[in-house]
């Protein structure tokens, strides 16, 4: 067992940490303040070639792997988690269509994915419809050689200014996936405004009003989309799970930063024990979501089914962790960690919606200790 | 293809702790399983028998049962490009 990132890792590592210093790291705060990407910042992370991180070579991108991608989705948490979430569901659609796709919409869509010039969502939640995702209201009603999609979708990052919506919709029991193009007649976005978390990443939600699309854009086979969009949110938790352990690494650093810089009672805060015990259970618990983490993608590297459960286990940990720590890190900082001067209280609100997304803390808790009684061993009890 | 459905039996019986699943008995019409178990499903056949499950393979019927999984494998395996 060796658990250490190769020296082309560690390259891509680099490369990421000076990207997000010079380009997401000066703008995040007023990006978040104001609830805007610019579309220039969005530009800027295309021609690096982030957002074709997973796409292979051959359609144009960067191929990266799971650990590298994760990597990715570290540096660019670090920096601002609404651009974190962009590369998430981006990287859900171009995942879901480089698994399930055919080979025409894998043709059209993943060279325009790759370089951004096509940007991709995820449009699973509903106004009424959160964690059971089976019984979404998007009705799909098939008709000749077309599919007629009704409803609506809430809470879509990027929905804005997305492209291409990865949508489900369902027609008696049977939910499935289609790709949906924003300038389908019918269909038209409203932002969502004065979000607590993630500011930045231009919510919307999406009305499909007879939205008249070919068949071609099923895709995964007609009610399997539950699968399609479990194997997405598979991407997008991973995603998620690696972006947490970049809010806590930014509360970790803002707080050394600050303990270092800030004297009361006549020492730096740092001297003070109970400081010391805080950053203590900050180290520790970023280097361990970082471990479990890391250990998914390598699961997922490998192929191995193991890494669905890994994931949960990973986003579970890294998000409670990523909450805990923010909320340290304003704790040490005082009035100042409540000010728009300092980032810790973004972070805070970041960290607190990635206990809600890509699977809630409690959905989390129900299917992780399902696993538990499904993969351990009971000891027989001694009479 | 014993082995085949052997390792299907393994594989399942993690899920269906209490139960015995026979070869032909249909998993999905009975409730007995989720979204979560249809993926951890797909990956492992990929995985284990060295295939890839695509679009075209996304039908109900290849999954239903330990006999519908054996067929679609045994189709992969003998004409991998499919």
């Amino acid at each position: 067992m060796k658990i250490e990132l190769t020296a082309q890792q560690k390259q891509w590592q680099a490369e990421f940490r000076a990207f997000v210093q010079e380009v997401i790291v000066p703008q995040a705060e007023h990006n978040d303040r104001n609830e805007y990407t610019p579309p220039e910042l969005i530009k800027r992370i295309a021609r690096a070639g982030y957002l074709g991180a997973i796409i292979p070579q051959e359609y144009g991108g960067l191929g990266l792997d799971m650990i590298t991608f994760g990597l990715l989705n570290e540096e660019l948490g670090r920096g601002c988690s609404s651009i974190r979430s962009l590369l998430t569901v981006h990287s859900m659609v171009a995942h879901t269509i480089l698994k399930w796709g055919s080979k025409q919409q894998k043709d059209i869509w993943l060279p325009r994915l790759a370089t951004g010039e096509t940007i991709g969502a995820f449009g699973l939640s509903e106004p009424n419809v959160g964690s059971d995702a089976k019984s979404v209201e998007t009705s799909v009603t098939y008709t000749g050689d077309a599919c007629i999609l009704q409803g609506r979708k809430k809470w879509i990052t990027y929905g804005q200014i997305a492209d291409l919506f990865l949508i489900f919709a369902r027609q008696e029991t049977k939910v499935s996936a289609f790709l949906l193009e924003r300038d389908t007649p019918g269909f038209s976005t409203e932002a969502i405004k004065g979000i607590y978390g993630t500011r930045a990443s231009m919510l919307a939600e999406l009305h499909l009003d007879g939205c008249t699309i070919p068949k071609g854009q099923l895709i995964g086979g007609k009610g399997f989309g539950l699968v399609v969009a479990t194997a997405a949110l598979d991407i997008g938790r991973y995603s998620v799970a690696w972006g947490c352990v970049g809010i806590a690494q930014a509360c970790l650093e803002a707080v050394l930063r600050y303990t270092s810089e800030r004297e009361q009672f006549g020492v730096l805060l740092r001297e003070h024990q109970l400081i010391q015990q805080m950053v203590t259970d900050m180290l520790t618990n970023v280097k361990a979501a970082r471990l479990l983490c890391a250990q998914a993608g390598y699961l997922k590297d490998s192929g191995d089914p193991g890494t669905i459960m890994e994931t949960w286990i990973a986003k579970y940990f890294a998000s409670t962790s990523a909450v805990k720590i923010a909320n340290d890190a304003v704790q040490i900082h005082g009035a100042n960690g409540c000010s728009a001067d300092y980032p810790v209280q973004r972070y805070l609100r970041d960290a607190k919606i990635m206990e809600i997304i890509e699977g809630s803390n409690q959905i989390q808790q129900i299917t992780i200790a399902q696993y538990g009684y499904q993969n351990q061993q009971i000891p027989v009890a001694v009479q | 293809m014993l082995t085949t459905k052997n390792k299907l039996r393994t594989f399942l019986g993690r899920f269906f702790q209490n139960l015995t699943i026979a070869d032909d008995q249909d998993f999905f019409a009975q409730g007995l399983v989720n979204s979560l178990f249809a993926m951890q499903l797909v990956v492992f056949v990929e995985k284990e028998f060295g295939i890839t499950v695509s679009d075209e393979d996304l039908d109900i019927d290849n999954f239903r049962t330990i006999n519908a999984i054996t067929s679609l494998i045994e189709r992969k395996v003998a004409s991998p490009t499919l």
